[in-house]
């Protein structure tokens, strides 16, 4: 360690970390302050307002006997897997052909990213309305001849959540397009010339060169798709409502539900801790590979 | 008591907070739509009237969930607004964190006691003094029927639960949806309390659904009502999950289905159609339940406030609401009685003057009860509990009633 | 290649008419008159062109006791919007700047953490939230809500900038640096002209998260200073009387008209910003 040569330095030195200092505070308060205060609440008896004492683990006991959390658990994991997958692949895909200099290149991509510009009340509402079994695509069809097509999964217990994949990939997957496209042509084109003067196909060079340089972006898109679908609380009460029943509960609409609607706070945050360990234990070990390796990079 | 536009857009300009204006009365509701929205416009008229300014807060939303969420956050913040619509048990359990205005002040200047019946008159109070005014009275045991279907199918409008499913055969038979129904859990759950109430009787109505007795929620009795509900779905048609209550209303309207069961704000819509009640058609009262009342009553709470000017606007609101001009005028839109007693119900229309003879007469018999499926009779963790595990039973075909009627009582002892 | 070049093309038409599917099924619905709704289908088009549910959604439709349609809240929302896309924006870049070209110990610790915040359901704040305000005497206040707004996207705008600031050579940064350039200086002079592109990023998703966001806006708000997302669900979600289909499309599209238009029209910088490694050394 140099020793300062004067208090400008040393302001230098210190200057970085106050610049971010704000942002630091900021998230130790309003982030990570708020959930030890969720965590605390799920130790409480909380009813309808906070009340900050203590009662164990009754409200995770209540919570594991719950049938409907078991319900919203196993649909966010069905979501949320369903979600990002397909995201990621369908966004990959059409990010590739649009890379092949396509004309009206513009035109498409603005097709696929206007989605995104959608608030999710206003896409729930559309898709609502377009997979209602008597007013939308099935009426559709029916009219057009097909006399038994039945599309009715919107009101179908089983089927429900599927309904939520389908509107929340149709607003999200354009996104994932346009940071892949960003990524595609980011590749350094020597190495692509390169190979192909070494006599490597398309397909080869995307598979071995392309695909593997998308890493950051990849990254990137996972926890931007993960924040999504963790989110999704606007899409599903504009959707479905939860319904058929508790068909398309998931946690934050489960959490909602029982913190607000029904005055058991206590409930909900311990709802929302587990949402947050379950992310926590996928998240941070993907965190850590990657940001381990960057920091190596440069 | 006008603030002036200046400082108001200073103090805005400065961030404020903008509540502690003069008289200015920030009211908290979801009726936003067409004939609610009306109602509320007198309401603001008339309070304006009395020189104060309105501040509207309107959060629609089926029941009012944002509503709540909002409500609370206001509270926690230390600004709550000065009233809010607020109905049945959870006026207890905000009375209990100690938010609530004493409106005793008001309440035996106009002598309140007299004015109301006891069964909603104590709903209003917090430990025998009042905080919340109510608006309204509405019947939820209703059944609206369209007497030209009953007539193509031959069939004759049931009073009793047996009767209900011979009249619904022959509506089916002949082409027809017997019963027009929303697959809502809010819906799902006001036909199954009134199928409990007429196929079980009012004492037990009031064993479950108001002491949440388990034994009473998983009897024999309570297993025969939900078997019951349950066969209510074979005579429903395929679009009715997810359906809202109106379209189904709708149904009845144009003939295409012969029955639904809903609370008296469904007859607004035979209003608006042009309908004329006993003619295009009939509000009876749901099968077994001629001499019975669930009740639903709309009220406004009014929060604990220091500033003088405020508390006498909550004051003269609270006054307006119960005025007889604002009773009338109200619930002539919204389709209810006033819950004002001793009001000529004259310009009322016949199901009305049926609503209000019969609200007097089961007071007096002790079957004047209130709503589970409404928010009336328990706390809305309890009230979820059971809606989850009816909708649930409603939307299965798989679940036995005797799973169900478990499944009840141990939800209701768990939201406990 | 020609036959790869039609199957390319196919492929990407149909996938644009899932994408436009809604948006057309709102627009005809928006244009069409109450019984042609009931009586058509999804895509039956309007006999004839009735603009009339815009104009009610715009200027007429009741939103509570006002029945002033969306007019006045679109400003509403600007109001909320601006200030908190700017300042969340600037707060970003520099903490990019910082987490990639003046790291200290624990940098990436920190960017770590910033991420897995981004990762807390907004439902859990809520009230702890509104606690804080009331403590800070901005409960019920616009500055509030952008105060709110702004604290939840930090950790986005420092992502974008961060990821798009590491391809930036350190050798430009440091060759500065030797020759006597400080913190400012190297921000204004080297990173900034290069930023434009991600700029334009970090501002389309906070314009689209924020203009977009209903909770947040729902329950730090009040009365007049409502955004926009409020009045369109009190206009949409009305629990009696007859739905007019016609008006909530209407209605749906102006609230989303801003967000559709940026994307629009900015959607080229977009993916321009989102390209890792634009700047070559």
């Amino acid at each position: 360690m140099n020793k300062f040569s004067s208090p400008r330095q040393m302001l230098g030195d210190y200057l970085p970390k106050l610049v971010v200092a704000p942002t630091f505070i900021a998230a130790v308060i309003f982030i990570y302050g708020f959930m030890l205060i969720n965590a605390w609440l799920s130790f409480s008896s909380s009813r309808m307002l906070p009340k900050y004492d203590w009662a164990g683990f009754i409200q995770y006991e209540k919570l594991f006997a719950n049938d409907r959390w078991w319900v919203a658990a196993e649909n966010l994991l069905i979501f949320g897997a369903l979600f990002i997958i397909i995201c990621l692949v369908l966004g990959l895909f059409m990010a590739i052909f649009l890379d092949q200099k396509i004309r009206a290149e513009g035109a498409i991509r603005t097709i696929y990213l206007y989605p995104m510009a959608l608030s999710f009340i206003v896409t729930g509402t559309a898709w609502k309305w377009i997979l209602n079994p008597e007013l939308g695509i099935q009426r559709l069809v029916r009219e057009m001849g097909f006399e038994s097509f039945t599309f009715d999964w919107l009101v179908n217990t089983d089927m429900a959540i599927y309904t939520v994949v389908i509107a929340g990939v149709w607003q999200s997957s354009g996104f994932v397009m346009a940071l892949c496209l960003a990524g595609l042509r980011g590749v350094d084109d020597n190495i692509i010339k390169a190979a192909r003067i070494d006599g490597a196909s398309m397909p080869f060079i995307y598979r071995k060169i392309i695909i593997p340089g998308l890493r950051p972006v990849f990254f990137s898109a996972f926890i931007i798709l993960t924040h999504i679908a963790i989110k999704s609380f606007d899409l599903i009460i504009a959707l479905t409502g939860g319904g058929p029943g508790f068909a398309t509960d998931v946690p934050a609409t489960f959490m909602y539900t029982y913190s607000f609607t029904r005055g058991q706070i206590g409930l909900g945050s311990a709802a929302s801790m587990m949402m947050l360990m379950a992310v926590i234990t996928i998240i941070v070990p993907y965190l850590y590979s990657e940001l381990r390796e960057k920091n190596n990079e440069h | 008591m006008k603030v002036s536009k200046l400082v108001l857009s200073v103090s805005l300009a400065l961030g404020l907070s903008t509540v502690a204006q003069a008289a200015e009365v920030e009211v908290l509701h979801w009726w936003t739509s067409g004939g609610e929205a009306k109602s509320v416009a007198e309401l603001k008229k008339m309070l304006e009237a009395r020189g104060h300014q309105w501040k509207d807060f309107a959060v629609a939303g089926g029941a009012g969930e944002s509503a709540m969420t909002v409500l609370k956050s206001r509270v926690v913040s230390g600004n709550p607004p000065t009233a809010a619509q607020i109905k049945g048990p959870s006026i207890q359990e905000w009375g209990g964190e100690g938010v609530l205005a004493n409106l005793d002040g008001i309440a035996s200047k106009e002598g309140w006691d007299q004015l109301l019946p006891s069964v909603i008159s104590d709903g209003m109070k917090y430990k025998g003094k009042y905080v919340a005014v109510p608006v309204n009275v509405h019947r939820v045991n209703w059944m609206w029927t369209n007497p030209e279907v009953f007539k193509k199918a031959g069939a004759t409008v049931p009073t009793t639960w047996k009767e209900f499913f011979i009249a619904a055969d022959k509506i089916k038979a002949a082409g027809m949806t017997a019963v027009a129904h929303g697959g809502q859990p809010w819906q799902d759950a006001t036909t199954f309390e009134t199928v409990v109430l007429g196929s079980a009787g009012a004492d037990f109505y009031t064993k479950a659904f108001v002491e949440l007795d388990p034994k009473t929620l998983n009897s024999p009795k309570m297993i025969e009502a939900l078997k019951i509900f349950h066969r209510i779905k074979g005579y429903t048609d395929s679009g009715s999950p997810g359906r809202d209550w109106n379209l189904a209303t709708a149904m009845v309207i144009n003939g295409d289905a012969g029955m639904q069961f809903m609370g008296d704000w469904a007859k607004g819509e035979f209003t608006a159609a042009g309908k004329v009640p006993g003619k295009d058609y009939l509000c009876v009262a749901a099968p077994g339940t001629t001499t019975d009342y669930t009740f639903n009553v709309d009220s406004f709470v009014m929060f604990d406030l220091d500033d003088k000017e405020q508390r006498k606007g909550q004051n003269d609101l609270a006054s307006t609401i119960l005025s007889p001009a604002f009773q009338e005028v109200f619930n002539l839109n919204k389709g209810s009685i006033p819950a004002r007693l001793n009001l000529s119900m004259d310009k009322f229309d016949d199901c009305a003057k049926v609503s209000a003879k019969d609200f007097v007469s089961t007071a007096k018999s002790n079957t004047l009860l209130p709503s589970m499926a409404h928010g009336m009779s328990t706390y809305s963790s309890t009230q979820g509990a059971i809606y989850d595990t009816i909708t649930e039973f409603y939307n299965s075909d798989s679940i036995t009633a005797e799973a169900a009627a478990k499944k009840l009582a141990k939800a209701v002892a768990a939201a406990k | 290649m020609s036959i790869n070049r039609i199957l390319i093309y196919g492929l990407l038409g149909f996938v644009a008419l899932f994408y436009l599917m809604p948006l057309v099924v709102m627009l005809i619905t928006s244009l069409k008159d109450l019984d042609e709704i009931r009586s058509g289908t999804l895509l039956s088009l309007p006999q004839s062109l009735n603009f009339d549910a815009w104009g009610k959604a715009w200027g007429t439709a009741c939103t509570g006791v006002s029945c002033e349609g969306l007019k006045n809240y679109f400003w509403n929302s600007v109001v909320i919007v601006v200030p908190a896309v700017v300042i969340s924006t600037v707060i970003g870049a520099l903490n990019g700047y910082v987490l990639t070209k003046w790291k200290f110990k624990g940098s990436n610790l920190f960017f770590g953490m910033l991420l897995i915040g981004t990762m807390i359901p907004f439902q859990v704040v809520l009230l702890p939230m509104a606690r804080m305000l009331g403590l800070l005497g901005l409960a019920g206040t616009t500055s509030g809500l952008i105060m709110v707004h702004i604290i939840y996207g930090l950790a986005f705008t420092t992502l974008f900038f961060r990821n798009y600031y590491i391809s930036i050579p350190s050798e430009l940064v440091n060759a500065a640096r030797i020759d006597g350039a400080g913190f400012w200086l190297i921000f204004r002079r080297i990173i900034l002209p290069l930023s434009i592109p991600i700029v334009v990023v970090s501002v389309i998703w906070q314009f689209t998260q924020i203009w977009n966001d209903f909770l947040f806006g729902v329950v730090y708000s009040s009365g007049d200073t409502q955004p926009i997302t409020v009045a369109l669900n009190n206009l949409v979600n009305t629990s009696t009387g007859v739905k007019e289909y016609n008006v909530d499309m209407a209605a749906a599209i102006i609230a989303a008209l801003p967000t559709l238009f940026v994307y629009v029209v900015a959607g080229k910088y977009f993916v321009k910003g989102l390209t890792a490694g634009a700047v070559k050394g």
